[in-house]
This record gives structure tokens, sequence and C-alpha cells, in this order.
């Protein structure tokens, strides 16, 4: 019966690993609805005719919705079932994104490490998540750190 | 909407903005709107099973959040970068306060880059820190 030392083993062998790329769209209506949640109604977000008059010529997208797109599947990648904590985001732009753009999206598992918790070990899961153009002009960089807990590590299973 | 441009100086305070508690219906367009449906952010049974006092908000809610301090500037530049750690749980009910203060001003080809020390916090408790970086633009 694998366990816990076999997932670890899996995730240390595919650091390195990438995703297909999966195609996005930026939709209009998915940004509204995401501005609604966060309580931000930016006219840059939601008014199309400001927008358009406005130096980006296009309705933008808030900061933290990339973070909503599929990024495909690491082939061979196992997570638990439940229960794990979103540690640290970062997001580096190197332009805004723009409502109605295509974006191709992939994601590489780009290391796991622990640390000896008061209660445990804790196991750090780090994992690039990447926007490009159609072009393949890089949009945005995302790199996410997911907590994998004592009672979370127990739980493992392949 | 015509705001100035920011002329953020090392050292400047981001004008601290006070959030309406958090909600539950909240939350649940925050599930819908961002694909992220853990139970833990909308049911209490789902939140005592994995053994926490109640439904906790997403920690990206805290981090859009925080990109508030920067919303309404847009139309002068744009937020090219967050970092954010979580440090601790929003529960419903709970009020957000975020804030920050300018580390640094950098001329580049694009722009000026203002860089931010940035937090929420819940009274007392911070529940994401971080920092963040605004491109103005040069023209």
């Amino acid at each position: 019966m694998p366990g816990e030392e076999d997932v670890i083993r899996r995730w240390r062998s595919l650091v390195g690993a990438r995703s297909e790329s999966v195609v996005n769209v930026v939709e209009k209506g998915a940004v509204r609805k995401f501005a609604e949640a966060i309580d931000d109604m930016n006219p840059l977000y939601v008014d199309e005719e400001m927008a358009k008059s406005s130096r980006y010529g296009a309705l933008l997208a808030p900061p933290t919705f990339p973070r909503t797109f599929e990024y495909g599947k690491i082939e061979g990648m196992v997570w638990p079932e439940s229960g794990m904590i979103h540690g640290e985001h970062r997001i580096h732009f190197e332009r805004p994104l723009r409502v109605g753009e295509v974006i191709i999206c992939y994601t590489e598992l780009k290391g796991y490490h622990e640390r000896e918790g008061s209660d445990g070990i804790l196991g750090f899961l780090v994992l690039e998540r990447i926007g490009e153009s159609l072009l393949g002009e890089r949009i945005y960089t995302i790199e996410d750190t997911a907590i994998v807990t004592p009672s979370v590590r127990r739980s493992l299973k392949e | 909407m015509s705001t100035a441009k920011p002329l953020w100086k090392m050292g400047d305070r981001l004008e601290e903005k006070e959030l309406p508690p958090v909600s539950r219906l909240q939350l649940t367009k925050y599930a819908g709107a961002s694909g992220d449906y853990n139970p833990i952010h909308h049911s209490d049974e789902a939140a005592e099973e994995a053994g926490l006092p109640g439904v906790i908000a997403h920690g990206m809610f805290s981090v859009a959040a925080i990109t508030r301090l920067f919303s309404p500037h847009l139309e002068h530049g744009y937020v090219k970068e967050l970092n954010a750690r979580f440090s601790g749980m929003v529960f419903i009910g709970d009020a957000l306060a975020v804030g920050g203060r300018a580390t640094a001003v950098q001329e580049t080809e694009e722009g000026h880059l203002h860089s931010f020390q940035v937090y929420a916090r819940r009274g007392g408790d911070t529940v994401v820190s971080g920092t963040a970086a605004f491109l103005v633009y040069g023209d």
C-alpha cells in the first residue's frame, strides 16, 4: 500500500515537470463577476465605453484574476484530497492583462521542500503558473506555494 | 473617472482602507467567480471537519482586497507585482483593513516603478503581508 513516503518521492521526482498548454480567454462576463465578488467595480474592469477611450483601449482584468484560469495537469502529479493551505501567492506582470485576450497557460512544479514545524514536518509545494500571448510572449508569471500540513501528510496516498 | 497621477515618495503611506465585514454571500460569489469551490469556504460542516472554528475566506480574496489600494490609480498605471504571504485566517463577519507604505521609487523604461510594503489585517492580526509594485507610466 503506497503511503506518504511514496507520494513525497513522486513529488521530488516531478520537480521541473510541466503541464500541457491550455487555451484560456479573458472573458468580459467572467471579469465582471470577479470584480463584483471582490467588491471592486473599477470602470476599467467593467465599463467598456470608458475602457475603450483609456490608454489601454480595452477592459482590464484585476491583478488577482489570472489565478482563476485553467493551467492544465502535470502528468503523474498526486494531490491531497483536501486540507492543503495556500501559503504564498506571487505574481509578476510584464504588462496588464486585457479582456478579450486569448492566452496560453501552463504550470510547472518548481520545487518541493520541507521544514520541521511545531506539530511535525511541513511540506511546501511550489508551483509556477504562466500566461503567454498567442505569439508566445510572456504576460505574467505566478508562483504559488501550497503547504502540506502534518495531518494532510498523514492522509497522503497514491 | 479621472484621478490625478499618483506621486508616491519613499515612506509615503497608502491610506488604510476599511472594508465591510466578510459575508457568506460574498464568499459564495467569490467561489463562483474564481472557480474555487472548496467547501471550507461556504459549509460550516466542512469547515468543522477540517478542524476550523468556522467558514474561512479564500486566501486570494484577501489579496484581492489589497489590490484595491491601487485600483483608483489604474488609469495611470498597473500592478506589476504582488508578493503575498498568508499568515492568518479570515472568518465570516471579520472586517479587513488594507494598507501599505512606499519603500522605493525606481525609474524604468516603462515609467516609475513604485514599491510598497502591503498588508491586510483583521483587528490586530495580520492575515496577509507582503510587497507590491505599481508602475506609473512615464507619459
